[in-house]
């Protein structure tokens, strides 16, 4: 027998080896039997093989880096476990922003997971279908290492407790619910676009590079190194988006009009979802990186502008929400810490309004309009907590169909009127925030007609727990959702000036420096 | 347009009248951000619109110190954004509010802490 | 011409990567932020694995950047010798 000895293959080699040799066509069962999912959407596909992973990442060096990666993530928390590096952040109101995520985004990573798995069974393509289940078994081990390095919190600060039932439950959480909620029931190709191009290409970074920095640059290496290990997974997962959207608009031209209205239908959905993080890195941070401003002038203006500038080459266009988002980026994070610190009672976090010194960085990196439009409000709300009144709305608040989110937006040219958008389907009325999200509905109203809108939920008295009896003479029914919500008044709610979470911190910090 | 489906995809609408204690109303007071956003309200159809602005909005709108010095008679409204003139002795429903409208008040000299629209 | 970037948390191993790319990209922009470093390169950058190899005195699998990667963005083409960034095709 001859024994032939074969050298070192190279990337390209074992990449086609280790993919699409060990694929076949199915001859037992019929090829749209198999794969029923590929026709409906009306994106045509000729040749699978065409699709390639630049990476050329092999299921084999795919376990080998993971597993590193779980090596580095877990010395670390650890480490910071083990030195209670919970009292080296710069301040507790820092850890908000942690229930902010883990109650928020954690549970968009379970989603994630499950529906890269989905997508991956769905492509007949072998090159992406193994780029979607390395994206799958990310996905599941963000959610994992995110609740793993919260949980350590969890044993100092209220708020963390109850995330998961808080997820399906509270109003603000019905944002990032409902926006992935959208994306896995659509089909593959829009799951593709929606959550691996516009979300994980896009928007990302506007994410995770901030947020990441932002723990680091307060002192926490728990989220840092969660957030990093995360991260070092995006740069694939940016790819496969990348990768994914130039395969179907070279595959065939009618695929195009498709494409670009799920390119400017999930920018602005995702857009929409990052209001979140633009209070976060301008109000929430004690020390902070870059205002939301610069990060949205990095990563959206000129990466974005880099990436459509490169796509227009296939007649893609930029989503038709980017011009009205880039004259948002001076009012996006003042109005909506507005609403968290209107309704701070109802939320499992901490809100206050900036200090002095706050604002001073506020208006040096907003020039044009902090001090115009925003700076009497936050003086108003510290006056009025001085004097022992600090404001809190009792009052729920108009939502927007689509998005979801407090009808607080103002219009793209005139800060100071909120946006209205109606329409009008089947006898009923609808109402929205912007343009983007009146066309998002106006083009499939039956699925937004389902919205599970949380102040409309509360009213139908579908958010109390069962044992409620609102006929009794002392029902509360707000105090009544926050015990369905599981949110424990006077210590996960409220201002954090008078939070156990602000004193525990304090006297522990003195602990820690002293006898 | 439709919904690009795999099946017939029919639904009821989550948020027809009957399954309110009474039709919703979105109210806004205009340059007065404060707070946030519109609200949204179940009002009796048989409460007057007068009633509804002397008895219900000093516990929605009270908190804001302009709110001392609304003069009704002054106040301008809008409703779905066009100028709109209501009678403050009839109902919401013989003012012709029906389930999901939205109302806005404009107080004219009143635009909010140091006229900052909030 | 746009920019093409990458992201690399910072660490002794991604100093070597830096060195080598700033040693292969001469118009590199080196941005430091906190626990991460992000290069610009106008239009094209390279990584070659010869020249971390020497900044590092080992072997260097070039699919080991995994591990440090925070970000990028520009089309890619990997082999086993250079990892390339670029915006054009």
């Amino acid at each position: 027998m001859d024994i032939k000895v074969n050298k070192k293959l190279g990337l390209k080699e074992r990449y086609n080896l280790m993919t699409r040799d060990l694929a076949w066509t199915p001859t037992y069962q019929a090829f749209k039997d198999v794969y029923p999912y590929m026709q409906y959407e009306g994106i045509k596909i000729h040749d699978w093989d065409k699709f390639e992973d630049p990476f050329r990442m092999t299921m084999d060096a795919y376990w080998k880096y993971q597993a590193e990666k779980e090596r580095k993530l877990y010395a670390i928390i650890d480490a910071f476990t083990q030195n209670n590096g919970h009292l080296g952040v710069t301040d507790a109101r820092y850890i908000n922003t942690l229930k902010l995520f883990l109650t928020g985004v954690s549970p968009l990573e379970y989603m994630a997971h499950r529906g890269f798995a989905h997508v991956g069974r769905a492509f007949p393509g072998a090159g992406p279908r193994v780029a979607c289940l390395m994206q799958s078994l990310d996905e599941i081990r963000h959610a994992q290492t995110q609740i793993h390095s919260m949980s350590n919190y969890n044993k100092h600060y209220n708020g963390f407790q109850n995330w998961r039932h808080q997820h399906d439950r509270v109003w603000y959480l019905s944002v990032p619910k409902s926006f992935f909620d959208d994306a896995i029931t659509a089909g593959p190709f829009e799951f593709m676009i929606a959550i691996g191009f516009a979300f994980e290409y896009v928007l990302t970074n506007l994410l995770f590079v901030p947020f990441i920095s932002g723990a680091a640059y307060n002192g926490d290496m728990g989220a840092m190194a969660f957030g990093f290990s995360a991260q070092s997974d995006e740069s694939r997962h940016m790819t496969l988006g990348l990768e994914i959207i130039k395969f179907i608009l070279e595959q065939d031209p009618d695929n195009l009009p498709i494409v670009q209205h799920w390119i400017d239908k999930w920018f602005w959905r995702g857009y929409r979802v990052l209001t979140l993080v633009a209070m976060m890195m301008d109000y929430m941070l004690p020390k902070r990186v870059m205002s939301w401003k610069e990060a949205w002038e990095i990563y959206a203006e000129q990466n974005g502008g880099a990436l459509f500038a490169d796509l227009a080459r296939y007649g893609v266009k930029a989503p038709a929400g980017l011009a009205q988002a880039c004259k948002d980026k001076d009012h996006l994070s003042h109005q909506a810490w507005n609403v968290f610190y209107n309704y701070a009672a109802a939320a499992p976090f901490h809100t206050w309004a900036p200090s002095e010194a706050d604002m001073k960085w506020l208006s040096e990196k907003y020039p044009d309009t902090f001090d115009k439009y925003y700076r009497p409000l936050w003086e108003h709300y510290a006056k009025e907590q001085k004097e022992g009144r600090r404001f809190y709305n009792t009052t729920l608040p108009m939502l927007c169909q689509t998005c979801q989110i407090p009808m607080f937006f103002t219009e793209p040219d005139d800060p100071t009127k909120v946006a209205y958008r109606e329409s009008d389907y089947k006898g009923e009325k609808y109402h929205f925030c912007s343009d983007g999200c009146k066309n998002i509905f106006d083009h499939e109203p039956e699925k937004y007609i389902q919205s599970w809108l949380p102040v409309h939920q509360i009213y139908q008295g579908n958010c109390f727990c069962p044992d409620v009896d609102p006929s009794k003479p002392d029902f509360n029914p707000l105090a009544e959702v926050l015990r369905w919500y599981k949110i424990t008044w006077g210590e996960d709610n409220l201002d954090y000036a008078d939070s156990p979470d602000k004193k525990n911190f304090e006297q522990w910090r003195v602990q820690a420096t002293g006898n | 347009m439709a919904v690009t489906a795999i099946g017939a995809y029919e639904f009821a609408p989550k948020d027809s009248v009957d399954k309110f204690p009474a039709p919703l109303l979105y109210v806004c007071w205009e340059d007065h951000k404060m707070f946030c956003s519109p609200f949204a309200v179940p009002f009796p159809p048989t409460l007057k619109f007068g009633d509804m602005c002397k008895g219900a909005f000093p516990g929605i709108f009270g908190a804001h110190p302009d709110f001392a010095k609304v003069d009704w008679d002054q106040t301008q409204w809008f409703k779905s954004g066009r100028p709109w003139r209501p009678d403050m002795d009839k109902t919401l429903a013989e003012n012709g509010l029906g389930h999901k409208d939205v109302i806005r008040f404009r107080t004219p000299g009143l635009t909010g802490l140091s006229g900052s629209a909030f | 011409m746009s920019n093409v970037f990458i992201a690399l948390q910072k660490n002794e191993e991604t100093r070597c990567i830096i060195n080598a790319i700033v040693a292969d990209n001469p118009d590199a922009i080196i941005n430091e932020q906190p626990a991460m470093v992000k290069i610009d390169v106008p239009n094209r950058m390279v990584i070659r694995k010869s020249t971390v190899e020497e900044e590092m005195g080992r072997d260097f699998d070039l699919q080991e950047l995994h591990v440090y990667l925070i970000t990028l963005t520009g089309h890619i083409d990997e082999t086993d010798d250079e990892f390339v960034l670029s915006w054009t095709h």
